[in-house]
Formats: C-alpha cells, sequence, structure tokens
C-alpha cells in the first residue's frame, strides 16, 4: 500500500512538470496550435520595416486582429514584403485601406496598425495593401530636426 | 633550502594529481553508472522510489521559493518601471528573467542543497555501515542497485522542478504585478508572450536546467560513493557536494547563457 501512495505522488509529480511546460508554451510564450483555416493571409510592401518581426500584432482600432507571419525582402523593388494572418472573421477590409508601422510608445514594440478605406470592395485571401506607411525611425527624425534648424539659422 | 622548495613543489604536484585522480574515477564511476544493464526486476520500483525522495519532496521547497522569487520580481520591476510609465513591462521582465536565468540555476542551487546533499549522505552511510561492500559480497552491483536509480532520477526530476518553479514564479509575479499593483493584465500578458519565444527561451532554460541536473546528481552520488568512511568524511562529502554542485552550476551557467544568448 505504502508503494501505490509513492506510485501515485511520482505520477502526480510528473504530470504536474509535463503541465507546467505545457502551461508555460501555451500562456507565458504565445504557442498555439496552429489551426489551419481560421486565417487568411494578406501582404503589404514598405520601405522600411523597422523593427517589425514575425508574431509582431497586427490591429484594427487598436484591436488585435492578427499577426505578422514573416517578414522578408523583395530581392527586385528592394522593399520589406510582410505577409500577415488576418483573424478569418475579419473579412471585410476595404482594399484601399492603409497599413502603417507604428509603435506602442515611445520604446514599445512595432506593429501594424490597418486604418479604414472607403471602397466597396474588400481585400481577398493573398491581395496586398496599396497603401502603406513606412515605420518611423527615430534616428532619422532626429537627423532631419538637426538639419531643418541648422538650414534655417544660415 | 632548495629542498624545502622542492617539497612544497611536490605538495602542489600531490595536491593536482589527487584531483585529476578524483575527476577521473568520477568520469568511470559515472559511465558505469549509466551504462550498466541493470540485472534485477524490480528495477522501475527502485527508480521510482528515488524520485519520490528526490524529486516530489522537493516540490515544496521549490514552489515557495519560485513563488517568492517571482513576487520579488514583479515588486521590484513595477517599482524600477513606473518611472518611465512602461510598468506593462513587467510581465515580460518577470517571465524571461525567471525562464531564461532564475528559473534553472535558482532551482538547481535548491536542488543542491535539498536533495543532493542528502543524497550524498545516504550513499556516504551505506559506505560507512558497509552496506556497499556486503551488496558487493552478495554479488549485487551496488553502481547498479544504489547509485544508477539516484542518478536518473536526479536528471529526471531537475527539468520537472524547473518547469514548475518557472510557472510558479510567473504565477506569483501576476499576483503581485496584476492583482496587487494593478497593471493592466492585458498588456502584461501581451508583452510577456510576444518577448517569450518557446523553442529559444523557454526550450533552452530546459536545455540548462537538464545539464544542470546531469552535473549535480553525479557530483552528489558520487561524493557519496567516494566519501572517507568516517562519520567526519561524510560532512565533509556533503559539504563538497553543496559547494562543488553550486559553483558548477553557476559557472556552467554562464558558459551555456554565452553559448544560447549571447553573441561570443
Amino acid at each position: 500500500m505504502r508503494m501505490r501512495t509513492l506510485e501515485i505522488s511520482v505520477g502526480a509529480f510528473m504530470l504536474a512538470g509535463v503541465l507546467a511546460l505545457v502551461a508555460m508554451a501555451i500562456k507565458v510564450s504565445g504557442l498555439s496550435p496552429k489551426s489551419g483555416g481560421e486565417t487568411y493571409e494578406l501582404h503589404a510592401y514598405f520601405d522600411n520595416a523597422g523593427s517589425l518581426k514575425s508574431r509582431s500584432k497586427i490591429s484594427m482600432a487598436g484591436v488585435t486582429i492578427g499577426k505578422v507571419e514573416k517578414v522578408t525582402l523583395d530581392k527586385n523593388t528592394y522593399m520589406a514584403k510582410v505577409v500577415m494572418d488576418i483573424d478569418q472573421r475579419i473579412d471585410n477590409i476595404p482594399i484601399d485601406s492603409t497599413a502603417a508601422i507604428v509603435t506602442a510608445g515611445l520604446l514599445g514594440e512595432q506593429y501594424i496598425s490597418i486604418s479604414i478605406g472607403g471602397d466597396e470592395e474588400y481585400l481577398r485571401n493573398g491581395e496586398r495593401f496599396e497603401d502603406t506607411q513606412s515605420a518611423l525611425i527615430l534616428e532619422e527624425l532626429i537627423g532631419k530636426f538637426l538639419l531643418g534648424t541648422v538650414n534655417k539659422g544660415e | 633550502m632548495k629542498l624545502d622548495v622542492l617539497d612544497r613543489l611536490a605538495q602542489l604536484g600531490q595536491i593536482g594529481l589527487g584531483y585529476l585522480q578524483s575527476l577521473g574515477r568520477s568520469g568511470i564511476f559515472l559511465f558505469l553508472a549509466i551504462f550498466s544493464r541493470a540485472g534485477f526486476s524490480n528495477r522501475g520500483l527502485l527508480l521510482i522510489q528515488q524520485l519520490y525522495n528526490v524529486g516530489v519532496l522537493s516540490l515544496i521547497i521549490v514552489t515557495v521559493s519560485g513563488l517568492f522569487i517571482g513576487m520579488v520580481l514583479g515588486l521590484q520591476g513595477y517599482s524600477i518601471l513606473i518611472r518611465y510609465g512602461s510598468e506593462g513591462a513587467v510581465g515580460q521582465l518577470v517571465a524571461l528573467s525567471l525562464v531564461r536565468e532564475l528559473g534553472p540555476v535558482v532551482t538547481a542551487l535548491l536542488f543542491a542543497g535539498r536533495a543532493g546533499s542528502a543524497l550524498t549522505a545516504e550513499i556516504g552511510l551505506m559506505k560507512v555501515t558497509e552496506q556497499l561492500s556486503s551488496m558487493e559480497m552478495i554479488g549485487v552491483d551496488p553502481l547498479k542497485r544504489i547509485v544508477a536509480p539516484r542518478f536518473w532520477a536526479g536528471v529526471i526530476s531537475l527539468p520537472l522542478l524547473t518547469a514548475i518553479f518557472n510557472l510558479v514564479g510567473i504565477l506569483g509575479g501576476v499576483m503581485v504585478g496584476v492583482d496587487w499593483l494593478g497593471i493592466y493584465e492585458g498588456s502584461f500578458w501581451t508583452g510577456m508572450q510576444q518577448s517569450v519565444d518557446f523553442v529559444n527561451d523557454v526550450g533552452n532554460g530546459m536545455v540548462k536546467s537538464l545539464v544542470f541536473g546531469i552535473v549535480v546528481t553525479w557530483i552528489a552520488v558520487f561524493q557519496g560513493y567516494d566519501a572517507i568512511p568516517t562519520s567526519e568524511g561524510i560532512g565533509r562529502a556533503t559539504t563538497r557536494t553543496v559547494v562543488y554542485s553550486s559553483l558548477a552550476v553557476l559557472g556552467l551557467d554562464f558558459i551555456l547563457t554565452a553559448v544560447m544568448f549571447g553573441e561570443l
């Protein structure tokens, strides 16, 4: 009987360890089983993708509606090609919508914010945003600002 | 005078050779313990018994320390990050520091103190009371019967304990940060999920704890097996277990971190 309680407690311990690992995978690292068919793909080309990376969020009106699948360089146009996974339920993004890379807070993560256009037609799977707005690079901005004031002073 | 210097030099050489010898012995010992085919039927039961001693009994100290460390991280992170208005990053801070560093290292240190010293004392006492030699007399290999189950139990337990430690610590951080200090729950969890990568952060932490498990248990069983069979010898061996394994864990942690996360 003593051996039995021992076995039970060891089994519970091992189960707890494995469950803790699973809980960390799902809750802490946000690893979710990818269920196909629930998202669709949209593309966008940016002059500069900044520090956008895969799994950055895509938001519309401040609500997360998808995530960045991957960021690659388009060899022909020298632009950053961003593939996004959008929630299947959000299937009414007008084709003249704007995708902009914005920063959460001053030093926060960069993510894509989608501003709605007015067209009656909606973006379908695999289509691209015509209107994009690149990431704001703080150094460039400061550079321009400094240059501007110097020129004014002359 | 010249002889004196030579004597000193010889002493130094003796010490060095002694260390090398014990290193070699422990290597052979580990090899034999791992690769010996255990030739008796209740091998599983022995392992379960040791998993209970080494793993289940360490659960309380591991969960309690994990909870408090997570809470302290949450509190400290909050008090600093609130100055920059980015208290949402507390989740990220707590999760990353626990999963990457504190979880594996602190659990291994606790494990060395709680389970490693017990293993050394147990095996050392078996040697003093000549249980090990009587086992050899009746044809049972103590390496298979005593050492191997304990070694495997340690190697299996430490990663599991680390996973539990990490989770409890993060929950402690959530408790302090979200429930008491009022950080917005959404930014807390999203920040955490965006910055923690399963393979690179959680996975590497687990690899670390597996390495620590091997090293700490190895040191513990070897020190017990190699102890001078007196009561004083057991005391020394137990101390050595804790000191050596702590040093090994901290040193190895730096090397592993440099390999996994650094650009060295």
